[in-house]
């Protein structure tokens, strides 16, 4: 009698601890996969850190449709960090400890990364880092990934392909100056040329700085003007790079080249506005519409994005950041995939080791987290006229005139033959 | 680099130019702290706000920027003198206007920028008219269209606003609301009304400096931050409430700021100009043209 009720009893507790663990695996089956970020959106950086949500909202969708990570759908939670590396620590740490996110993406831009490192760091999660310069330089950090195609020198590529498309002039420049603000971005661009310039034997006749909050760059660019260089390269961020252009059409700035660095440049709002002022610059883009770049499902994306985008009050073609924090994610979701893993500790070895098929091409990390080829394009704004954005949607009015493999049109030079 | 005579002048006029963009959009701060001792941080902000009318006014009904200042002047007036109201009834009136008036502005300034924020998002806004793309040669002086005329749309504004002080009766009621309230209330006016007046006009100011402001450089929300400084260096160089010592400091302050640049580099301005501030403080304590 005594046995029967025993044996009842272990019956029904194996009954209920099945029935508990079945429904603990249905509930951890439908809880979303969380994603977390601090991501600008007011602030200077909001107009990039807005059109990155977006991107990465419309790859949630498209991995949910698709029946999410892991069997579970994903979510994405973001806080504004308003532009200020100030607020990323805080964000990260809430994000970590309340929220409880399973993965992180950093927001954007180089400040904003490094700030976000050493949370990633204390809780040995893979953070991947969106646009960032060097960032992990001086961490070393073996589980950051940068989603830049800039290469593992990053100090030096960042300015790298202007000089390597400047050696290619004939004649081959001689001298050289560089217009760049007092921030760390602006040190970093300097850095990278002052090295350039010593390894091809180029003389640097100017590298002064200038306050961030300066309201005018006439007489930076007139300071420029008097030390006759043959290349002129701009590192500058948003703002500073309207009043840059302005200037260097104000001034009738000459030289063989000129551009390199300009943040901004890259997006519709801020082409439109410049209109035929952009004749001529050069400048770094790390994805353009032209035939050699049309990589399997970045034009499905843009669609879904430009379709979005006015509505939205972002940049209305996206080709600046919008395919790399959609890549970001592919990445990180081809890691999760693969591991079966959330775990930093698996995640992190993978990346490291794999080939990732994203919508901005192959990419393959090298020891230090950034790319282990860079490819960056050097493109030219040619026979802007007027301010139509519709001229901007095609290949035709930003040329890409190096490296070669990408090559879609001879550069016009001197700068100010660009101009006629 | 080659200090020629080139870029001096043109350095020279660029600062001289910029100079008296600072003056315009100091002026309205100039009356509010100066003479009605209303530190309003977030002058520089209605600015930015006036700007953003403009734009509004540009691109739907094609005005031009300096007409489309002109036409929310009023506007900006009223708005002014709801916001002293506000002002006098929650702390001036109590005595508690110091730290308190003081973050009020502050909070005003943040949701001002917030506001902005969600009506025309992140993205630069700017107007196209066909001057702020030229730019007059003469020799080897370049005069840029896009300085020009904000220079002499401050200039007008100035006049305006130095006659309007030292002719008509407001004016010197507003000049001696600043020295002797109780003397003014002996003659039958009321300095609240007085006040209220005064800090109409200097609100009203913002929307001609939002003008000027659009036309030199695009507009972002925080844009009016990088300006607090400069404003209220500019009010205490000056000397508080004096228009035309306004209108010397920001032009020494643009020359200075410039002249810099070339000699040292643009990084040192900002330390080169505030230094020569505080040495004209510790000799002139009460600025160049204060009484």
């Amino acid at each position: 009698m005594k046995n029967r009720n025993l044996w009842k009893i272990a019956g029904r507790a194996v009954l209920v601890a099945t029935a508990l663990v079945a429904s603990a695996s249905l509930i951890r089956a439908e809880e979303p996969i969380k994603i977390g970020m601090g991501m600008a959106q007011t602030g200077p950086l909001a107009g990039s850190g807005k059109s990155a949500i977006l991107s990465m909202n419309i790859w949630v969708e498209d991995t949910n449709a698709k029946g999410g990570l892991l069997g579970r759908p994903v979510k994405l939670i973001y806080y504004d960090d308003q532009s200020n590396p100030a607020n990323v620590p805080s964000i990260y740490t809430k994000l970590i400890d309340v929220d409880k996110v399973d993965l992180i993406v950093s927001g954007y831009a180089t400040p904003i990364i490094a700030a976000a490192m050493p949370i990633a760091m204390q809780h040995n999660m893979v953070l991947m880092g969106l646009f960032g310069l060097a960032d992990n330089a001086r961490f070393h950090y073996d589980k950051y990934f940068g989603i830049a195609p800039i290469g593992e020198n990053p100090s030096q590529s960042s300015t790298k392909p202007i000089f390597d498309l400047a050696m290619k002039l004939n004649p081959k420049p001689k001298t050289v100056a560089v217009i760049t603000p007092e921030l760390e971005f602006g040190h970093s661009v300097l850095e990278g040329v002052r090295q350039n310039a010593k390894e091809l034997g180029l003389t640097v006749v100017y590298d002064r700085t200038f306050p961030p909050a300066t309201t005018d760059l006439t007489t930076v660019v007139r300071e420029v003007q008097a030390s006759h260089p043959d290349l002129v390269v701009v590192g500058t961020q948003p703002g500073q790079t309207i009043g840059a252009v302005r200037a260097v059409s104000e001034v009738g700035l000459k030289a063989m080249m000129i551009g390199g660095a300009m943040t901004g440049l890259q997006t519709s709002p801020t082409e439109t506005l410049l209109g035929p002022q952009l004749n001529g610059f050069v400048n770094f883009n790390y994805w353009l519409p032209s035939p050699k770049m049309q990589y399997p499902g970045v034009m499905e994306f843009l669609g879904k994005y430009q379709a979005r985008a006015e509505k939205e009050g972002v940049d209305p073609l996206g080709y600046y950041i919008g395919p790399w924090a959609y890549a970001d994610l592919q990445i990180l979701a081809q890691a999760v995939e693969a591991t079966k893993s959330l775990d930093g500790a698996k995640l992190g070895p993978y990346i490291h080791a794999t080939n990732f098929k994203t919508v901005v091409g192959d990419v393959k990390f090298g020891p230090g987290g950034e790319w282990e080829k860079p490819r960056i394009l050097m493109a030219q704004f040619q026979h802007v006229s007027g301010n139509d954005i519709a001229q901007f949607r095609g290949s035709d009015k930003l040329v890409v005139v190096d490296p070669p493999e990408y090559k879609a049109g001879d550069m016009i030079y001197p700068f100010q033959d660009a101009r006629q | 680099m080659t200090i020629t005579f080139e870029l001096l002048a043109n350095s020279l006029l660029a600062g001289l130019l910029l100079g008296g963009f600072y003056a315009a959009l100091s002026a309205g701060a100039t009356i509010a702290f100066g003479l009605l001792e209303i530190v309003n941080i977030a002058h520089p902000t209605f600015a930015v706000m006036g700007a953003y009318a403009v734009y509004l006014l540009n691109r739907h009904l094609h005005l031009d920027p300096l007409i489309g200042g002109l036409v929310l002047t009023p506007i900006f007036y009223l708005l002014g003198t709801l916001l002293y109201q506000i002002y006098h009834h929650a702390f001036e009136r109590r005595s508690e206007e110091a730290m308190q008036g003081l973050a009020f502005f502050f909070g005003l300034m943040f949701i001002a920028e917030v506001v902005l924020i969600i009506i025309f998002g992140v993205d630069f806004r700017y107007v196209n008219t066909s001057y702020i793309t030229t730019t007059w040669q003469f020799g080897d002086i370049g005069l840029p269209l896009r300085l020009a005329v904000p220079f002499l749309g401050s200039l007008a504004l100035l006049g305006v606003l130095e006659l309007g002080l030292r002719r008509s009766f407001t004016g010197r009621a507003i000049i001696a609301v600043a020295e002797d309230p109780l003397a003014l209330r002996l003659m039958g006016t009321s300095p609240v009304r007085i006040k209220r007046i005064a800090f109409g006009i200097a609100i009203a100011t913002t929307a001609v400096v939002g003008a000027l402001l659009v036309i030199i450089q695009p507009l972002q929300p925080a844009g009016g931050r990088e300006f607090i400084g400069r404003v209220f260096a500019i009010c205490v160089l000056g000397g508080m409430g004096s228009i035309s010592g306004t209108l010397i400091a920001a032009v020494f302050l643009g020359v200075v700021e410039n002249m810099t640049s070339i000699f040292l580099g643009a990084s040192w301005s900002p330390a080169v100009a505030f230094g020569l501030l505080l040495i004209t403080l510790a000799v002139r304590p009460r600025g160049l043209l204060g009484r």
